[in-house]
């Protein structure tokens, strides 16, 4: 099957190509081959997809793809994010957009489809390399997400047995476990798809010589691209945010780096673009533009998935052997750009009229100039393994690392180019809509100015804002978005919202920059420690310890709130909230329980339960303000063997002005306790004593009729006895049990996990009156757990939403504008 | 001057205070000799030293020293060139850090005898690598 989408995508460049060489009578024949050729590539690529994903869905792990990727406990929408967790799933999913856009392609344009369609099948062929899995003498091409588990391993078991299958696969990733790793890699796999539909346009513009024809059908692409890509990087900083526990939604990690740089270089295509639409400027630089943010996403997917990144990324992919075929990929279509484009440089119109600098042509230029500045200095460092591979490659040695501490670093530049941007769309939207000179710029600007420093006044002084650097910010934030606002006003007010799009995505710049000072500039850690713990180094005790260390029932301060650790919880399918994980015993099969006690409305004791993902622990923690419970926050945690230990997720409790956000980074392991030495204690019914440091008291004794899990004889005898201990607020029953059958004694322990306790009723001394107790103690349950306060953060997740809006009006009119032309017959 | 060449001046200068900050900024690859070295000399700049926690014969961690209060701890890396260096990291223990195959570590020596990380990267294991199949349901 993969052959056939290699194959037909060749076959499909080849054909579109005589088509596009064809005479007019041969024409129609070309097309008809050629389109049916597509439509074959089409239809194999999509059974690709469909086949890996049966493998996924009826769990077949003879193949590796499904052992290694998935697991029988794995609900089907997160079977869905299995399919695209290897790299193999992810050249389908880009294979599959990048059908589904041609055949929009073939549909909408028509006299573009040809050379177009070539570039799109060549991409193609190179796609279908990449997963192509053949083995050619000593080359293998590609890398078959089809190969079965005993070709992919040397695992002794199938020298024993060759058709072994193993029962279950290994599961997915649990990190990836989340809805938005359902959605965001297909998001972001379009936009990177979509950057190929302007390349396209373009290249077909330069091999037809028809040099600045291709704007007008790439325009709306651009801007689809541009808008798929920013929600892609924003749905994956949000899956960043509420999962990983990094502590924020942006670390400057190559991987985050490699998509927001084409993002940044294809948000300025689109502003030259648009300005060479408005004023036959800025066509070279559209040029180049469009071709970067191409060959960037080709580089940006090198650079994840070769393995060049080796320790310098958290979560780079490894090196399937791929690195070479990528390169090969990227340098071809970097070499054909680069040749197209130079061929047809100097008949490229350009207008030699020196830019105004009351003109848009020029402010779009500075901020287009920014944009490219910003790509640059993210991707440079970015590249640094690139550098050291190629000075080893040559010999030489380079022992270059990237930045120590990547947010600060990139922070500091990122921050003063966005101001500038902010300000600079301010300024430019206003030349945007009417010619105007210096002195209509000042009228124009000054209200809006007035209204964003007063405005900003109020933020500063109501958020103490008192740092300078902030205080920029969000005056740079509040004018762009003031306006902007006034724009918008008045486009609303002549009622062409068409035309919205550019003030809308500009407010939302603003707010974004704006959110972005606050959640980070300002968020603050409040789980310091306060123990009080001395150490022996006098160093250590400057430093600040950022977690705190909760035991379980014992309440915590920390900064307003007093928190409590009350244990862990786990999630049963049909019950909204979380059940405590000590009334649950888990069984052999997967995902499945036994209730030890009844939980409200829900189960009785004795029922089997399901459990949704049986590996996730939440850990419940409540927090108090005087003396009252406010609300409680639930972190996850999974301890998974086969992905290398625990694995936690954040828990926030969202405000409007800010979220308070908690991560577990540690916890106690009671799965397989060391208990300590025995301790004995006598007591008689009624008295009180301290076991470890829990005041307990023996409340008495009573013989039992019957005794879960044991068949009681006649002439036995079994007691069971009452304890009684409390922590803190809490307040726990344990009854230990003792049998006497035929002078043979059996003693049934009580383990409490949370106390870290087991006690077992060794004897009873009638004659005394007293009984026996053996105590071992282990740990108290406790989590290690990390609390910030991000303030709000909320203004940009809504600054997102609002700048994606303005994207999807700009698409909208720019393809109106697009099919208006072409319907006219104008399409040129 | 036109004012294209004053900004094509400007953009210019932009470009070589980024590369040069990039190049001043960067980090480096040391091993635990040429940090103490660079300590001594006065440099202060965060370095990455990459090795491999010490473990005992049966690959049990050796030197793992988890403070009361669980919220920071030390631990002996051996570098590339087999020198041991105990290291500072002020955060818990990472979940699959015992498991991990390479440690690198970035920070600085706060005096002769601790190195400080500030940050820990790991590489665990890689599932791809993995030859063992579980023998479950044989």
């Amino acid at each position: 099957m993969t052959i056939v989408a290699f194959v037909s995508a060749i076959v499909t460049a080849y054909a579109y190509y005589n088509y596009f060489k064809a005479n007019e009578l041969e024409k129609a024949g070309w097309r008809r081959f050629s389109r049916i050729s597509f439509a074959i590539h089409g239809v194999s690529a999509t059974l690709i997809a469909f086949s890996l994903f049966e493998i996924i869905y009826s769990h077949r792990f003879e193949y590796f793809y499904a052992y290694s990727h998935s697991s029988k406990a794995l609900p089907v929408h997160y079977m869905i994010s299995s399919f695209w967790e290897g790299q193999e799933g992810a050249f389908i999913l880009w294979i599959f957009w990048n059908v589904v856009l041609g055949a929009i392609l073939i549909r909408v344009n028509k006299i573009w489809e040809a050379p177009v369609m070539i570039v799109f099948a060549l991409v193609q062929a190179f796609l279908v390399s990449m997963i192509l899995g053949v083995v050619i003498g000593d080359l293998r091409i590609g890398s078959s997400p089809f190969i079965l588990l005993r070709d992919a391993t040397q695992a002794p078991i199938f020298q024993i047995n060759p058709d072994f299958v193993p029962e279950d696969g290994t599961g997915l990733n649990p990190l990836l476990q989340n809805i938005w790793m359902v959605i965001h890699p297909p998001t972001l796999f379009l936009g990177y798809a979509s950057t190929l539909v302007p390349f396209a346009f373009l290249m077909g513009g330069l091999i037809t010589k028809r040099y600045s024809e291709w704007i007008r059908p790439a325009l709306p692409w651009a801007i689809f691209s541009a808008m798929i890509l920013g929600m892609g990087i924003i749905m994956g900083a949000y899956w960043a945010y509420v999962t990983l526990n990094f502590g924020g939604y942006w670390n400057w990690d190559p991987v985050e780096n490699a998509v927001y740089v084409p993002w940044l270089i294809m948000v300025a295509a689109i502003h030259t673009m648009i300005t060479f639409k408005k004023s036959a400027t800025a066509l070279k630089t559209s040029i180049v533009l469009v071709i970067l943010s191409f060959i960037l996403v080709l580089y940006a997917t090198f650079l994840v998935r070769s393995g060049v990144l080796g320790d310098s990324s958290v979560h780079s992919f490894t090196d399937l052997g791929l690195s070479g075929q990528l390169l090969i990929y990227m340098l071809f279509f970097a070499v054909i750009a680069i040749f197209f484009s130079a061929r047809a440089w100097k008949h490229i119109p350009t207008s030699d009229k020196e830019a105004s600098v009351y003109s848009r042509e020029f402010w779009i230029f500075i901020g287009a100039t920014t944009l490219g500045l910003m790509a640059f200095q993210v991707i440079l460092p970015t590249s640094i393994p690139v550098w050291n591979a190629i000075v080893e490659g040559f010999g030489g040695i380079s022992n270059m690392a990237p930045p120590a501490d990547q947010i600060e670093f990139y922070t500091k530049f990122q921050l003063w180019f966005a101001v500038v941007l902010a300000l600079l769309t301010a300024v430019g939207q206003f030349f945007w809509w009417q010619k105007i000179d210096a002195k209509t710029l000042k009228d124009a600007l000054i209200t809006p100015y007035i209204i964003s420093v007063l405005i900003s006044a109020a933020i500063i002084v109501l958020t103490k804002v008192y740092d300078w650097q902030y205080i920029i910010v969000v005056l740079a934030g509040t004018f762009t978005i003031t306006a902007n606002s006034v724009i918008l006003l008045r486009l609303v007010r002549r009622a062409t919202f068409k035309l919205a799009g550019g003030s809308l995505a500009h407010i939302g710049l603003g707010m974004v920059l704006i959110g972005i000072m606050f959640s980070s500039g300002y968020s603050d850690v409040i789980s310091i420690n306060m123990s009080g713990l001395t150490y022996s180094n006098s160093w250590e005790d400057e430093l600040n310890k950022e977690h705190v260390l909760l035991w379980i029932n014992k309440p915590t301060q920390m900064k307003d709130y007093t928190v409590i650790y009350r244990g862990r919880q786990k999630k049963v399918v049909g019950i909204p909230e979380y059940v405590p994980a000590k009334i649950l015993e888990s069984t052999d099969n997967i995902n499945e329980a036994l209730a030890l006690a009844d939980y409200k409305d829900y189960f009785k004791k004795g029922e089997m339960v399901n459990l949704v993902l049986e590996e996730n622990d939440y850990f419940n923690v409540e927090y108090y303000q005087n003396e009252t419970l406010k609300f409680s926050l639930n972190p996850m945690s999974q301890f998974n063997e086969g992905m290398g230990g625990l694995i936690s997720s954040p828990d926030s409790k969202i405000y409007f002005d800010q979220d308070l956000y908690t991560y577990v980074a540690a916890m106690n392991d009671h799965s397989d306790p060391d208990w300590k030495e025995d301790e004995i204690y006598e007591a008689a019914p009624g008295d009180q004593f301290h076991v470890a440091d829990f005041v307990t008291y023996f409340d008495g004794a009573e013989v039992l009729k019957e005794v879960d899990g044991y068949i009681l004889q006649e002439g036995d005898v079994a007691v069971k006895a009452k304890l009684r201990i409390l922590d803190y607020d809490v307040e726990k029953i344990l009854e230990p049990t003792f049998i006497i059958r035929n002078n043979q004694v059996g003693k049934i322990p009580v383990i409490d996990s949370e106390l870290g306790l087991k006690i077992s009723l060794e004897n009873i001394l009638p004659e005394d009156n007293k009984f026996v107790f053996k105590v071992n103690q282990y740990q108290k349950d406790y989590v290690v757990m990390k609390a910030i306060v991000k303030p709000y953060i909320n203004i940009l997740w809504v600054g997102t939403i609002i700048m994606l809006t303005g994207f999807s009006i700009a698409i909208f009119r720019r393809f109106d504008e697009f099919k208006k032309m072409r319907d006219k017959g104008l399409e040129v | 001057m036109k004012r294209g060449h004053v900004i094509g001046l400007g953009i210019i200068a932009i470009a070589i205070v980024i590369i040069m900050t990039s190049i001043g900024d960067a980090s480096s690859y040391e091993n635990f000799t040429t940090a103490l070295e660079m300590k001594k000399g006065g440099e202060d700049k965060a370095i990455h030293v990459v090795g491999h926690l010490k473990k005992d014969p049966a690959g049990e961690v050796l030197g793992l020293n988890v403070r009361d209060d669980k919220v920071s701890f030390t631990f002996m890396l051996v570098d590339n060139e087999g020198i041991e260096q105990e290291v500072f990291y002020n955060e818990p223990v990472p979940a699959d850090f015992t498991r991990s195959e390479s440690v690198v570590v970035i920070g600085a020596y706060k005096n002769d005898e601790i190195f400080i990380a500030d940050k820990i990267l790991m590489k665990c294991p890689s599932k791809y690598q993995e030859t063992e199949v579980q023998a479950a349901g044989m």
